[in-house]
């Protein structure tokens, strides 16, 4: 298991506590699902160790529109590599919403999708992979295409922004 | 026709690399079946009853000659020397060796063409009208639309992963010649009231087992705000189809369990936050499309050619193609020339390798070298000039691609069925040849005017069934296969969904039974009617009885 952020393996720095679970201690860094986030916002919320929340499919993003700037983290849950409703929540979070923290994909998170994820603004991913091997995946799967046709948040330069600045540049 | 330029071509040379490493990984032994299944499904290839399955993509059914030829290449070359033109005018490929398909798909790469998103839950081959271009009664050209759509969809990194699979269709004719009712989506092009052209939006039509005629979500949306208006709809199915049971998950179900209020209210909720942004095209950019598919280098004749009508006074067979299969052109003195895959009691769809070929050289020599794939399985030479119809037809004829029979009762759309799929409950090609042979005679296919009968072999109906005047669905029952007949089914722009007639036939039985209905419509029809006139005229009682007596 690891997560790669930024070309590189980081520690896990986070306990992820689910529905019903037993808090940690105060100044642990700590992860809920959004419903449990919203029954018990003001408690979690006067905490002393960093916030983040978790959004399982279905789950609204829209639902953290007050509380962005106080969440260091939002993990996005992609129970089978087929559910792709995450791939909508992080276009919603960074495009729309401005989220700037960290947004990390986790669960059933494979090479393939890495580059897609990464479109959508995710800039870590939890693989069930170790270090050495998880950090290669990552680095291959997101050199495997140069070109883009769709502009997303990612400052990816798409096709057609590159075909007109030929032509402005050939007139 | 539209070119790709270096980026297209990068993209499909990465992604050719790309599969051939995937292949290589499963070949192996790194990778099992069940971690590649995704992968290969993401490039077209299926595995099916007795082999793999390679799908390639013509987008919105356009080929140039050298595209064509090379499909012909490879079927030779990778198959058994034929390919089958599907019903989403793509071309499939049914014995190709898993270990040869990189390869194949690097000859592909080479026309500029791929496999890419012919399977997989995301957004595949935009369809249109296999007359785009040429249609004396287009309003416009759809095809820079199908382009900019077919960029906006490959590879979206939001949409790759949907509920299930996503279909686009888009027609620039008020008469419907590519099914929009019945897709995912399906845009048509109109005029608002300020005399601008855009396009009806409908959503949530779909065959399968749950068919439905798609609703309008908004009468009109600009050019310049289609890809922007697209991707709100996506968006709010990405997030809310439903994906607890596969045959629930299209946006059809949606639509049909939110209704189509709420998911417009959705939508425009939706589009209301990101029309201003980077997807709005602006008119310079829809102009460089609208460029690349610029009208090829007409002549100027007269609408009327003497050799024309005279081969077609002396030559009873010519005359009988021109009536059944040459389309009137927009422009004067040319003609849509309809290459039929349907000789009687052949397989629909089907095409050798070298009548491919012949095709493309007719295509070079007489149509600007142009080439459409229609959705009912035949091709098309879009703008050949009525001068030069006898010399086509005369090298048609010649390969058994002269059939005079577009329309007719014999043009069947047939899906691959249980020769071929490894999810068919039955077959449909024989039974499709055998009603062909049945009505072969072409006087008699005259006579009973435009009938589209339409043959799945199972449920999930890639037959057309539902949209068939007479459409046929093929079920196993203890171990038998039979075959239950739906009548009134229409994929135009007065489309329905067939009603069943009531019990199945058993496969000896099937053919007296479309042959009863088809004696009755002669019977009861009134002048100028079409079989789906009269049906719609009398309902269906009439032809229960016919089928059923007093059973």
């Amino acid at each position: 298991m690891a997560i790669v952020k930024n070309d590189s393996v980081i520690e896990q720095e986070w306990i992820t506590v689910d529905a019903e679970g037993d808090l940690p201690a105060s100044d642990e860094n700590l992860i809920v699902p959004l419903a449990r986030f919203k029954e018990e916002r003001d408690s979690l919320l006067g905490r002393n160790g960093g916030l983040g929340v978790q959004l399982n499919p279905g789950d609204a993003p829209e639902d953290l529109a007050d509380d962005l700037d106080r969440l260091s983290i939002i993990t996005v849950n992609f129970p089978a590599y087929t559910d792709g409703r995450g791939y909508s929540y992080g276009r919603v979070l960074r495009e729309r919403m401005g989220f700037t923290g960290e947004l990390r994909a986790v669960g059933d998170v494979l090479r393939d999708q890495i580059l897609y994820m990464h479109r959508c603004g995710f800039d870590a991913y939890d693989l069930k992979v170790e270090g050495e091997v998880a950090l290669n995946k990552v680095r291959a799967a997101l050199k495997e295409m140069s070109v883009y046709y769709q502009p997303t948040g990612d400052g990816r330069v798409t096709a057609q922004s590159l075909r007109e600045r030929r032509r402005a540049a050939l007139q | 026709m539209y070119r790709y330029d270096d980026f297209d071509r990068q993209l499909v040379h990465e992604r050719t690399e790309q599969f051939r490493e995937q292949v290589k990984r499963r070949l192996a032994g790194d990778i099992t079946e069940e971690q590649f299944r995704p992968l290969r499904l993401m490039n077209g290839v299926y595995l099916q009853l007795h082999a793999y399955m390679l799908r390639v993509a013509v987008p919105y059914g356009t080929l140039r000659a050298d595209q064509l030829r090379q499909l012909g290449m490879i079927a030779r070359v990778y198959d058994k020397g034929y390919g089958h033109f599907t019903t989403r005018q793509n071309i499939q490929y049914n014995w190709p060796k898993l270990d040869e398909i990189p390869d194949a798909l690097l000859d592909l790469a080479k026309v500029e063409m791929h496999a890419i998103q012919t399977s997989g839950n995301c957004i595949r081959n935009t369809t249109t009208d296999q007359y785009a271009g040429a249609a004396a009664d287009e309003i416009e050209d759809p095809r820079p639309y199908c382009e900019l759509i077919r960029q906006w969809s490959t590879f979206h990194p939001e949409f790759t992963y949907l509920p299930r699979k996503f279909k686009i269709a888009v027609t620039g004719s008020p008469n419907d010649r590519a099914a929009v009712k019945v897709h995912d989506i399906g845009l048509r092009m109109h005029q608002n009231d300020a005399g601008e052209t855009g396009f009806e939006v409908m959503v949530g039509g779909g065959l399968g087992r749950t068919p439905f005629v798609g609703k309008t979500i908004r009468e009109f949306i600009g050019k310049n705000d289609l890809f922007s208006y697209l991707e709100a709809i996506l968006r709010v199915y990405n997030r809310f189809g439903r994906r607890d049971n596969k045959y629930k998950a299209r946006i059809k179900i949606l639509v049909h369990e939110e209704g189509i209020d709420k998911i417009r209210e959705l939508v425009e909720e939706e589009w209301a936050q990101i029309k201003d942004g980077s997807l709005r095209v602006d008119d310079a950019e829809i102009a460089h499309y609208i460029e690349q598919f610029a009208p090829p280098a007409f002549e100027t004749l007269s609408d009327d050619d003497a050799d024309f009508e005279r081969h077609k006074s002396e030559n009873r067979r010519f005359a009988n193609w021109v009536r059944s299969n040459v389309i009137e052109h927009k422009q004067p003195g040319y003609a849509i020339a309809n290459v039929s895959l349907k000789p009687i009691g052949g397989i629909p769809g089907d095409a050798t390798d070298t009548q491919m070929e012949l095709v493309a050289d007719l295509s070079e020599k007489y149509s600007f070298g142009d080439v459409r794939v229609t959705h009912e399985q035949n091709l098309v030479l879009p703008h050949v000039k009525k001068a030069d119809l006898f010399a086509v037809w005369s090298e048609l004829d010649k390969a058994d691609l002269g059939t005079a029979n577009l329309g007719y009762v014999t043009d069947i759309i047939s899906c691959p069925g249980l020769d071929y799929c490894a999810l068919a409950t039955a077959r449909s090609i024989p039974l499709s040849q055998r009603i062909s042979e049945r009505f072969g005679d072409l006087d008699r296919q005259h006579d009973i005017g435009e009938l589209k009968i339409k043959i799945s072999g199972c449920i999930n109906a890639c037959g057309h069934h539902h949209v068939g005047h007479i459409g046929i669905l093929g079920l196993d029952k203890r171990g038998k296969e039979f075959y239950q007949i739906t009548l009134g089914g229409d994929a135009s722009q007065d489309a329905s969904i067939g009603k069943i007639a009531g019990a199945g036939f058993s496969e000896a039985e099937v053919v007296d039974a479309i042959e009863s209905l088809v004696t009755k419509y002669i019977d009861i029809r009134e002048s100028g009617e079409r079989f789906i006139d009269t049906y719609r005229r009398v309902g269906m009682d009439p032809f229960k009885e016919v089928l059923y007596g007093d059973r």
